[in-house]
Formats: structure tokens, sequence, C-alpha cells
């Protein structure tokens, strides 16, 4: 039947509650960034001009329109800056999104394997480091890490290494931190597919001539994709903006978009060309979900 | 003309196989296997041979070991003891994708993601096949089971019967020696298994292949297998064919698990020649055939099958000297089931008991028909009893 009949009157009235809350707390928090993008910079509050001024009336606003312009934008193209910040956002994230695929693949296969008992147990251990701080653990890490913390007190002990290993403000120690706070995303959307997997479907692979690593590719894997499409964006997104793991943990020579964007705002006091950054930056993040939306219709229109 | 069928070169191909068994052989021998799955005894020293050429039925009600048993023929699970010999040779060890059998399995296990044709193809791809041979094949399969034209649809845009089809065509697609097939008509509704009953038959014929199927359905073990082994609580109760085990079961249980039986408990009286006497609580002096294998004294039970029992108003029409050796039972009618084809009526007897009987409704005006409380007489001939341990 048509979709209409299966919500009823104030069902129907609620499902405008996603599309208030889109306008309201994204299209235009979006709308004054990228407005502020097209502005310039000035000594004054707010640091920006021109600003629209609704009561200067009509011919005020229009000046204030004709006032606008891309110069920022430009500015992000030509400027290494922005652009290696960018690219090293990219890599990071890449870099780690792969990291955490390896290793949050076996987690949730062996947890979707357990018995159903222990599954339980598992899922509050991969969720229980979330009930500190993520601050605190970003912290606990840096005391891990550093000249005489845990970490190479340890490798001394056991005569691994003859002096401290310099860890901190590197990028190992960043992609330790990236991948220590990010796992559970990966973990948990990997494992939800995997659960709802039959096992009697590797079997029938098996029983067909196909040894474990040919059923886990040909089978286990291509199953599993949802839930890797799922735990790669909700890993890969953020990781790419990510502010607080690379100022704590990684050095300073390199920065990416989201420290790079820090400094426009606080330190610069740059408004207009930390906008065009953020603005730019959720065009490249769209890329991949709308990869990801059309892969997914396909695979609807598929299964139809 | 034969060889225009797409069946019949499989079965060629699987008689000149050089590991098949020579003749008289078991191509399948399973030789005290047990399988323990931590205090539970699933299958318990289970002992059975094979034939090539064979549709065997493993029947059961649920936790049996059916199909514990099924999974260790095709490697799912390995024996704690025992031997499967397959040809000759010791596979009970091996892994799944080392094994010349294939399964069918309950609900199919059809890949989703793959379409029909990559379905049964799967198999044959991880056989090394060539490109141009596994296009044929699957070719030749589709054709098997009657798929025309669905090759590229994906397992959820096929039906029930559809998806059954795909299943055997997979699993036939590697041309095993032995294909297990575990409750294969366990999820078509009545009408279609009955269909696809036939046809599982007719194609275990034509391509001469082995089947063993697992069921706890009697009357398809019945209708498909040439043979069936009973289990229960990880025994072979019996292995049969389907006439024997319903004919002459060897325990009261099978009795009772294979179709309805009347039941009367009681003890050996006197012997007359062919005949044994036995006294009955609820039916009296029964005069039943001695048993080929002799049973013991103490408690006995007589178990007749319900169509075997015969209904009049006065009893039986007298033959010349056989009437003493009849049964006849004096009872009213106490419940009346119509069941279209036949009509099976429950006789209280005017001794305590009560006695099945199941008439064929040969006429389509009421010719036999009785009615609630009227008094009838019911009869049978000792030959038509079975005598078991109580």
């Amino acid at each position: 039947m048509s979709s209409r009949r299966i919500f009823a009157r104030p069902a129907r009235r609620a499902a405008i509650a996603p599309y208030v809350w889109m306008v309201l707390f994204f299209l235009v928090p979006f709308a004054f960034v990228l407005k502020i993008s097209l502005s310039q910079t000035a000594i004054a509050q707010p640091p920006y001009e021109p600003v629209f001024d609704l009561t200067a009336g009509w011919d005020a606003l229009k000046g204030a329109f004709a006032a606008l312009s891309i110069d920022n934008f430009r500015l992000l193209v030509s400027d290494d800056i922005y652009v290696f910040a960018y690219v090293r956002s990219l890599t990071v994230a890449i870099t780690a999104t792969v990291l955490l695929l390896l290793i949050g693949y076996p987690i949730a296969y062996g947890m979707a394997r357990l018995p159903k008992r222990w599954q339980a147990v598992a899922m509050v251990l991969v969720i229980v480091p979330f009930w500190t701080s993520f601050l605190i653990r970003i912290y606990a890490w840096i005391n891990i890490l550093q000249h005489d913390g845990l970490l190479n007190q340890i490798l001394l002990a056991l005569h691994l290494v003859s002096q401290p290993v310099v860890w901190l403000s590197t990028d190992t120690a960043m992609y330790i931190g990236i991948v220590y706070s990010y796992l559970p995303f990966m973990i948990l959307p990997l494992y939800a597919t995997l659960a709802k997997m039959e096992p009697v479907l590797e079997e029938a692979a098996s029983d067909l001539g196909a040894p474990p690593w040919q059923v886990f590719w040909l089978v286990t894997f291509p199953l599993s994709l949802p839930g890797v499409g799922a735990g790669v964006l909700l890993c890969f997104i953020p990781i790419v903006g990510e502010f607080v793991i690379p100022d704590l943990l990684a050095g300073s020579n390199a920065l990416m978009i989201g420290q790079t964007l820090w400094l426009e705002f606080f330190t610069n006091k740059d408004w207009p060309v930390a906008s065009a950054a953020a603005i730019v930056l959720l065009v490249v993040l769209l890329v991949p979900l709308l990869l990801y939306e059309r892969l997914q219709k396909r695979q609807l229109e598929h299964g139809r | 003309m034969a060889e225009e069928l797409p069946g019949t070169n499989v079965a060629a191909e699987a008689a000149g196989r050089d590991a098949f068994p020579a003749a008289g052989q078991p191509l399948l021998r399973i030789e005290g296997v047990a399988k323990t799955f931590g205090t539970f005894r699933a299958v318990d020293g289970v002992s059975l041979d094979i034939k090539a050429g064979e549709f065997f039925a493993l029947l059961g009600p649920s936790g049996c070991g059916k199909t514990t048993l099924l999974r260790m023929l095709a490697g799912f699970e390995a024996p704690d003891e025992g031997r499967i010999l397959l040809g000759g040779k010791d596979i009970a060890q091996a892994l799944p994708h080392e094994r010349p059998i294939n399964m069918m399995f309950q609900n199919y296990a059809l890949f989703p993601h793959l379409s029909v044709r990559d379905n049964i193809a799967f198999g044959l791809k991880r056989a090394g096949m060539p490109r141009a041979e596994i296009a044929t094949r699957v070719a030749e399969m589709v054709a098997l089971v009657k798929l025309e034209g669905l090759e590229k649809r994906k397992p959820d845009q096929l039906s029930g019967g559809q998806r059954q089809r795909v299943a055997l065509a997979r699993a036939l697609a590697r041309r095993p020696q032995l294909l297990l097939l575990d409750e294969p008509l366990a999820a078509l509704d009545k009408k279609l298994r009955e269909s696809t009953q036939g046809e599982l038959m007719e194609l275990q014929r034509r391509l001469g292949m082995t089947f063993i199927v697992v069921t706890h359905d009697q009357e398809e073990a019945m209708t498909m297998a040439s043979r069936i082994g009973v289990m229960k609580a990880g025994k072979l109760a019996q292995v049969a064919s389907p006439r024997e085990l319903y004919e002459a079961p060897r325990s009261r249980w099978i009795a009772e698990f294979v179709g309805d039986i009347n039941l009367f408990d009681g003890e050996s009286k006197l012997r007359d020649g062919h005949r044994l006497v036995i006294g009955t609580r609820d039916a009296g002096a029964l005069v039943v055939a001695e048993p080929r294998e002799p049973v013991g004294a103490g408690r006995l039970a007589v178990a007749i099958r319900p169509e075997k029992v015969k209904l009049s108003r006065r009893g039986p029409v007298s033959e010349a000297g056989r009437e003493a050796a009849i049964n006849r039972l004096d009872g009213v009618i106490a419940d009346i089931c119509y069941l279209g084809g036949t009509t099976t009526y429950k006789v209280k007897l005017d001794t305590g008991g009560t006695v099945q009987a199941s008439v064929v409704n040969s006429a389509r005006i009421d010719v036999d028909v009785y009615s609630l409380n009227q008094h009838v007489v019911a009869w049978f001939t000792p030959d038509d009893c079975v005598v078991l341990p109580s």
C-alpha cells in the first residue's frame, strides 16, 4: 500500500521533526558560516565585514551583499598551508581508518562467533572506555607514552630497548590515540552485521569446496560490506576533522585541518578564512558520504 | 534419446569415476561413530552401510542425533569415535571442503549476494573448472531443475520452491559421490512438498546418485527412500525398507513412531501350532501369528494397524474352518473421524479398551457407515498382528 497509509496523523506530524532539526541546527548555522566565509576580516566586533543590518534599510543591505567575495576561497587554494593541512587530514584519516578496519574486523568477527552470553560481555567491554571522559583517556595516553612513561618502562625492563624511545609528539602516538579512541565506532557496526549473518552460509561455502580463506573472501566479507561501510564512515569523517588527538599527541610541524581552523579562529582571529576552510572541509566530506549512499541505493535496488 | 536429458551424462560420469567402489561394496560405511556435546551423547555408536545409488532416509524425532550424524558426514563435526569410510577411505577427520560430498541445507543457505547462476557456479569455480565448462554445467543444472530464465535473479527474488531448486542445483553441480539433504522439503507447503518429493526421486534415479536425506516427516521418508534408518536417542533403532518398517517394526517405540497403531499389552498364554494366544488386559485373549524372531515370555504387546481392523455389524462372514482363528471384539462406536479417502472409527470395546479402525470410503454413497454409539464388531486376522516386547 502507499506509504501515506502507514503513518497515522500524529505520527506524520512527528515525521517533520528531523527536518526541523536539520533546518535549525544544520542549514541555518551553515548559512551563517557561508556568509562569514564570503566576508573580510575587520578589527571590529564581530571581527568581519560587511555585517547584514536589517534595520539599515534596503540599500545598505544591497551594498553589503555586493561586498561579499570569494577571496578567502582563492587564498585557501593558493596558500600551501591550507592545501597541506587538507592533504594531511585526508592522509591521516585514510591511514587511521585502514588500521581501524584491520584491527576492528577480527575483533568484531571474534565477538560475533562467541557463544551468545559472552557476546553481551564482549559488547560491554568494547563500550566501557566511554564511561571515562575522552580527554582524560587521551591524557592517560600522554602519561603512558611520555619519556619515563609506562610504555618505555616496560620496554626497558624487558630489555627490548636500551634507552627510552620518543613516542610523544610523533605520528605514531597520534595514530595510537586515534585508533584507540575510534575503535568502538568501527567494531560496533561490523559486529552488528557479522552477528546477523547466518554461520550456515560459511558452512555452505566450505561444503562447496572453499578453503577457509576463500570462505572469508567470497562469503563472509562481501556480506559484511554494509557494516564495513558504516564503520569506515563513522571513523573516517570525524577523523578528518579531528583536533584534540593530533593537538595533544602529534608533533606541531604538520597540522591537520582541524588544528588550522582552530589557529585561524582563535589565534589569528580570522573568522572569514576559518569559515571558508570549514566550508571546503564539509564539501570534501560530502564526497564519500554521497558515494556511500549511492552504493547503498544500488544494493537496495539489487535486493528488490 | 536418453542422451538428450541433461542429467544422463552426469550419471555416466559418476559411474565411471575411479573412487567409485566396486559393485557390492558399500559406497559409505559408518563404523561405530559417536559424538558427545558436553555430557550429551548426540550420536551413540552408529554403524551403517550405504550402497551406491541408494536413496536412504534418516528418520527420527528432533534431538535424536540424525542431524549431527549428517553433519559428521559433511565434515562440520568430527566424530569422537568411529570411522567414516567413503569408497574405502576414512574421511572422518577430513575438512568439509576436502570431501567429495555435497549437502543441501535446511532453509537452503543460498548466498544472498550472488545470483542464481553464481550460486550454482560457486562449487565449480572452487574446483578450478575452466570458465567455458562452468557455463555449460550451470546451464545443464539450470535445465535440470527447470529454472531457465531466472539465472540472473538473486535468492530473495525467488519463491520458496525456486530457492529449493537452486539449492538442489548448487549441491548437484559438483556431481558429488554422495548428496546429503537436510530436511529438504520442510520449508515448502504441502502441495509443493508432494510434487517435489516425486521430482527428487525421479532426479535421483536418473542421476544414479546416492542420496541421504534427513527428515522428521515419516511420510516423506516412506515415500522417497528405498531404505530408512530410524534413530532414537543417538542410536539406530531399526534400518529397514519402508514396508518392513511399517509392517514389521522391531520395537514398540518404532511401531508407535511410524504411522498409527493399536497396542494391547498382555502376556503370552499358550501356543497352538503357529499361533500364540496372548491374554491382554483391554481386549481379552488375542490369537496372533508366531513372530519370526521368538519373543521371550513375560510382558508383550500386540500391535495392529488401524487399516487392518475391519468393522461389521454382526462379525466376520464365516469362512469354513478359519473362524476360530479370527479375533473378534465387540464394542460401540465412540468417535468418528472422516478424512475423505478414509474414515477412522474409534471403537470402545466391551472388554474395556478402545481400538481404532480405518475404513476406506470405497463408495460415494454411504454403504458401510456407522454412527455414534452403534454396536459393531471389530475383527482382524492373526497374521495382521505384530507381537512386540513390551
